[in-house]
């Protein structure tokens, strides 16, 4: 008897604890991303993406960001010159390369948390990128 | 006993409304001494340029109001953020021709009249409801302090300008009637709400 009410007992405990972790998960699961988007990206793209009308493209419901995948970390750490088309929008706005105040360059960790932010930010559901991937990416499109 | 509570409820509330319908926007632009006189510096005179090549002088905002500030198009900080909340001021009065709206470009070497009659067409902002003018950097950055908006080159910061976002509100006498931090959406709201009741104390006189 006092055997299985301790089973019961250990059951509904580890249900709680599962359903505290997958609802802190889902509350936010990209905490450094969104730390490191308002700080070095929501200035222009705005804190929910809709970048700022005409002249900034949107970041949120945007075909660009979607079909980029890897491609964005490039963009990120290199910045963007000339036009770019987003949801049939002609965009061109240089962007500055995303850097520290001291002038250094983000991370690839950080440029890796920062892409999986936006892709699952403001409804997007693009998917994950991988760190390799971003390394990849970030080597193919060094400046010299 | 009860008749008497109404009357003082209704007579407090009367007062009260009056007092707080009647009490004019307060003048903010610097005191000065003028024939022994205290009065308020008024907003000197200016000669711009805007997007559409005109020439924008005080002239421009006679029996007008108007909201000026001071940005960049190239700007990475908080320019964006000051656009955004200009443009909810832009499509609250969009239909009010009492209301210009004046930006000035603090980085004129980059930003000619093309770039900003883009940058202003982009955003769907038409001279003269908002005029972005450019003009000569040293007459740019001298007019920006009367306007209570701070402008220095400083090239350690990402932007190369360490500038205020402040948005001034300007009566017909050329004379600062509010101010807003241009990147705060409550503190625009407020200012929407200031720039009403200027409106209104206007159509009264």
């Amino acid at each position: 008897m006092q055997k299985s009410n301790w089973l019961i007992l250990s059951i509904l405990f580890s249900i709680g604890i599962i359903i505290t972790f997958y609802s802190c998960q889902e509350e936010n699961p990209y905490k450094q991303g969104e730390i490191l988007y308002a700080k070095y990206c929501s200035n222009c793209h705005m804190d929910d993406g809709t970048g700022l009308r005409g002249n900034i493209p949107p970041l949120a419901n945007a075909d660009y960001v979607r079909n980029a995948g890897p491609q964005i970390a490039c963009i990120i750490n290199n910045g963007m010159e000339g036009e770019v088309l987003v949801n049939g929008r002609t965009y061109n706005q240089p962007m500055a390369a995303v850097k520290r105040p001291t002038g250094d360059p983000l991370t690839e960790f950080e440029i890796t948390n920062i892409i999986n932010y936006i892709n699952h930010a403001w409804g997007n559901d693009y998917g994950i990128v991988k760190l390799e991937d971003v390394r990849k990416m970030i080597e193919s499109c060094k400046k010299d | 006993m009860k008749d008497n509570f109404y009357f003082f409820f209704f007579l407090s509330l009367f007062i009260w409304s009056c007092n707080s319908s009647n009490e004019p926007l307060p003048i903010l632009s610097k005191k000065i001494i003028e024939n022994g006189e205290i009065a308020y510096e008024k907003i000197p005179s200016f000669s711009f340029v805007n997007q559409d090549s005109n020439t924008i002088t005080n002239q421009n905002f006679e029996h007008k109001i108007y909201v000026a500030d001071f940005f960049f198009t190239h700007c990475p900080t908080i320019c964006p953020i000051m656009t955004q909340q200009m443009l909810r001021i832009h499509e609250h009065f969009l239909d009010n021709d009492y209301l210009h709206i004046l930006s000035h470009t603090i980085d004129p070497k980059r930003d000619t009249v093309l770039h900003l009659k883009h940058y202003a067409k982009n955003i769907g902002a038409f001279a003269p409801k908002w005029h972005f003018v450019t003009g000569d950097k040293d007459e740019l950055y001298d007019i920006a302090d009367h306007y209570y908006n701070k402008v220095v080159e400083d090239q350690n910061l990402p932007d190369g300008f360490d500038h205020s976002g402040r948005f001034i509100l300007v009566d017909e006498e050329g004379l600062i009637r509010a101010y807003c931090n241009g990147t705060s959406e409550e503190e625009v709201s407020e200012f929407i709400e200031k720039i009403e009741q200027l409106i209104q104390e206007n159509a009264k006189k």
